[in-house]
């Protein structure tokens, strides 16, 4: 799936009338099996262990089934109907210039503030290589190396590192953990591959906006973050760019691994096509993203804002292993149109001493329907757990839903677990108050959202939480009046 | 500037209103006062263009034009300012970039350009240091938390910088202490000037020893029944509304 593809299908979806270009792609014949994963395995040029690897996980998926138990409405999903390899097209096939983008596109990136390089790049159109997002990383590189951080993609990692990667990969998420990502343990076309040493603190936020939204992209990435003892990473990963995806599933996995009194910071905003106002097409999200806090006194937090996506599967979880450590989850989830997130995190208290903390807000609008679930496990040796949980809904319309679904299983008596919800339709009165004031009722709304989002946004780095809140602004557009 | 005929409002398909007239003149400053119930919120909520409060029969004229037909935030955007009885909380929204946003609309609205942060706080703190209100309430969020002392007294600062051409002040005076109240007293009188008017809406005599009106009404059953000037609302603290006659509207002579 390229970048092109997707302007293309903008470009149709928009304006019937519109031109057509026949694309060429480096695509694999939908279908899965045996020969497909080999296929995958080949054009990576990855070790033989790894495509042994992937086999394994393949005849694992084979025995599974679809879950069916989140609270979503969902057409079944033909395997067989996707095709799992699709590399980027040729330059000659890309629109030659801005000139050929949907302005419609344009506006948008205008409205988040990407620089108008970036904009051709994201809108698929042949630029110089200057731009292009391995040439941007390479410059970050040296910087890295000296610090001793590997940052590559995953397929580089496989082949330069692999005794990292047959280290930890699939130890934190195994290949069965549930019927996804036994999926992408399969199939997994590429991710990225993060390496902190030990005492270091990574000298700048890793990310992978450009990567996510490059042609290269696959459906199916895979992610793999070890910060090894006492080292610190901020990871971000990001769709900020509205991008009009015609893949019809997203199935990632990330595996964070921090070990003795390491942390891990890792912010996503995802904003991938969430189908259009009648709730046709878009993404199916289906993410597993797990870390593990194998150290004493390590410390992982997710931060996630949601905004994409037909359909959104996700519970960032950690695994409180070490004795001392703290997990924490921050999540903005917002629904709009036909849009359904079931989203939510699990803290598995094993460790003595461990705390974790959630803080979800749902928002949901039109007819979007936003369910949080979340799991907080105290072991039988977790001694003195602590948890809080704060789960607020806010609706907007009358059509809309917000569900929540808290578990709590707790096998240690000296647990502590918290639990606060509120549910507030959008204050007509609040509205109105500023209307009263003068403010517009779009502004407004945006306003109020905005404030209602504030504790999650307060985690996200400072560029990162201005265009979070640029994609709430623009997920909202007509959502009142 | 400010011209209100026979107007007929319903909340709810329940009547309220009930041919209500009021006439307010530029730089004027006009009491209404009324029972509980009566209608004297709902007329401020009319007036603003709230949501669910429909007119179905007059007319209110503001500055020559029909403000019925303007929405909401239009209304605002010319001059039309509701100090609310119950302001409403907007959690992790700041104060101050409340306000910012709100006058820049305002100036928007108007041509002007808008205030940059930097001169947007050189006003506020003018603004603060007149009404003796302290700084703390800047970096709050939108009356969250604020005392119902508070929040008055966060109306007043609003209508202070905002500068409205119209203000109606909904029992803006109650649960007031004496400074607070008086706080109330000079942002109304330091706005008064000949091209502004002012409704304020009160139970009680106290904030008119502060501000002279140039006139009282009573609004009973939906109506205005009574009008009169300053010596009404002392003779209404003394006898309640009782000696009023409900059917015809009285215009009250000078009691003192
Ligand atoms: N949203 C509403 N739904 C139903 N009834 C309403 C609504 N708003 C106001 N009312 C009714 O309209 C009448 C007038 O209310 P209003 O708030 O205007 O009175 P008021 O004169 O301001 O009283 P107070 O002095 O107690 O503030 C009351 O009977 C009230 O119950
Ligand atoms: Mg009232």
């Amino acid at each position: 799936m390229s970048s092109t593809e997707t302007v293309e299908r903008h470009l149709q979806g928009r304006y019937k009338h519109g031109f057509f270009t026949d694309i060429e792609a480096d695509a694999l014949p939908p279908g899965l099996n045996e020969d497909v994963i080999r296929a995958i395995s080949a054009r990576k040029r990855e070790p033989e262990w790894l495509l042994e690897w992937r086999l394994r996980a393949y005849r694992k998926f084979l025995k599974m089934t679809e879950p069916h138990w989140a609270h979503l409405d969902i057409e079944p999903i033909d395997f067989q109907a996707i095709s799992y390899y699709s590399a980027p097209k040729s330059d000659k096939d890309r629109p030659k210039s801005l000139d050929e983008v949907d302005p419609k596109l344009l506006e948008t990136y205008d409205k988040l503030g990407v620089p108008l390089h970036e904009r051709a790049k994201l809108a698929g159109v042949a630029v110089d290589a200057v731009f292009d997002s391995v040439s941007v990383g390479t410059t970050f590189k040296k910087e890295l190396e000296k610090a001793g951080v590997i940052f590559c993609s995953f397929a580089e990692a496989a082949r330069e590192h692999p005794e990292l990667v047959r280290k930890y990969l699939g130890t934190v998420v195994p290949q069965h953990d549930n019927y996804f990502a036994a999926l992408n343990s399969a199939v997994f076309s590429d991710g990225s591959f993060v390496y902190v040493p030990k005492g270091v603190r990574c000298p700048m936020e890793l990310s992978t906006y450009f990567r996510i939204n490059a042609a290269e992209t696959g459906q199916f990435e895979r992610t793999l973050v070890i910060a090894d003892e006492g080292s610190y990473v901020s990871y971000l990963e990001g769709c900020t760019a509205p991008m009009r995806d015609e893949n019809q599933l997203h199935a990632a996995v990330v595996e964070l691994v921090a070990l003795e009194g390491a942390e891990i910071k890792y912010s996503t905003v995802q904003n991938w096509y969430p189908g259009d106002e009648e709730g046709k097409g878009g993404i199916y999200n289906f993410v597993t993203k797990r870390g593990d806090c194998r150290g004493d006194r390590s410390r992982i937090s997710w931060t996630q804002v949601e905004t994409g996506s037909a359909i959104t599967w996700k519970y960032p979880s950690c695994v409180l292993r070490g004795d001392d450590t703290v997990g924490e989850f921050y999540s903005v989830a917002l629904t709009n149109n036909y849009q359904q997130a079931d989203t939510g995190t699990k803290m598995i208290h094993l460790g003595k001493n461990t705390r974790s903390k959630i803080i979800s807000k749902g928002i949901s609008a039109g007819h979007g329907q936003n369910a949080y679930r979340g799991l907080v496990k105290v072991g039988k040796q977790a001694e003195n757990a602590r948890n809080f949980t704060q789960c607020d809904s806010m609706l907007i319309g009358k059509r809309c839903g917000a569900h929540t679904f808290p578990y709590i299983e707790v096998q240690n008596p000296t647990a502590k677990v918290e639990h606060e919800a509120t549910t507030s339709r959008i204050g007509e009165d609040q509205l109105f108050y500023c209307l009263q004031r003068g403010i517009g009722e779009e502004d407004a709304v945006s306003m109020i959202v905005d404030g209602f989002c504030k504790q999650v946004f307060r985690e996200l780095p400072m560029e990162f939480a201005v265009e979070a809140k640029a994609l709430l602004e623009i997920s909202l557009e007509g959502a009142v009046g | 500037m400010l011209k209100i005929s026979n107007l007929h409002a319903t909340v709810d398909g329940k009547e309220i209103l009930r041919g209500l007239d009021l006439e307010v003149g530029a730089g004027e400053v006009h009491a209404i006062m009324g029972p509980n119930g009566s209608g004297k919120s709902t007329l401020g909520n009319v007036i603003t263009g709230r949501e669910g409060y429909e007119v179905t029969e007059g007319s209110v004229t503001y500055q020559g034009k029909d403000l019925l037909e303007l929405s909401p935030e239009e209304r605002a955007c010319e001059g039309v300012f509701l100090a609310f009885q119950y302001p409403v909380e907007i959690p992790g929204v700041n104060n101050t970039y409340f306000l910012r946003a709100a006058l820049n609309a305002q100036r928007k609205h108007r041509g002007e350009e808008e205030l940059d942060s930097v001169a947007f706080l050189k006003l506020v703190r003018e603004k603060l240091e007149v009404l003796h209100i302290g700084d703390e309430l800047l970096h709050r969020a939108v009356n969250e938390g604020f005392s119902g002392g508070e929040k008055k007294r966060n109306e007043i600062f609003q209508m202070a910088v905002l500068e409205p051409r119209l203000a109606i002040l909904d029992e803006t005076d109650s649960g007031l202490d004496i400074d607070a109240l008086r706080t109330v007293a000079e942002g109304v009188n330091r706005l008064r000037s000949p091209d502004r008017a002012m409704v304020l809406v009160t139970h009680y005599q106290r904030l008119l020893d502060h501000i002279e009106p140039d006139r009282v009404h009573v609004l009973a059953n939906g109506r205005i029944v009574a009008s009169g000037g300053p010596g009404l609302a002392r003779r209404l603290e003394e006898e309640g509304y009782a000696w009023l006659d409900e059917g015809g509207i009285a215009e009250v002579a000078e009691a003192s």
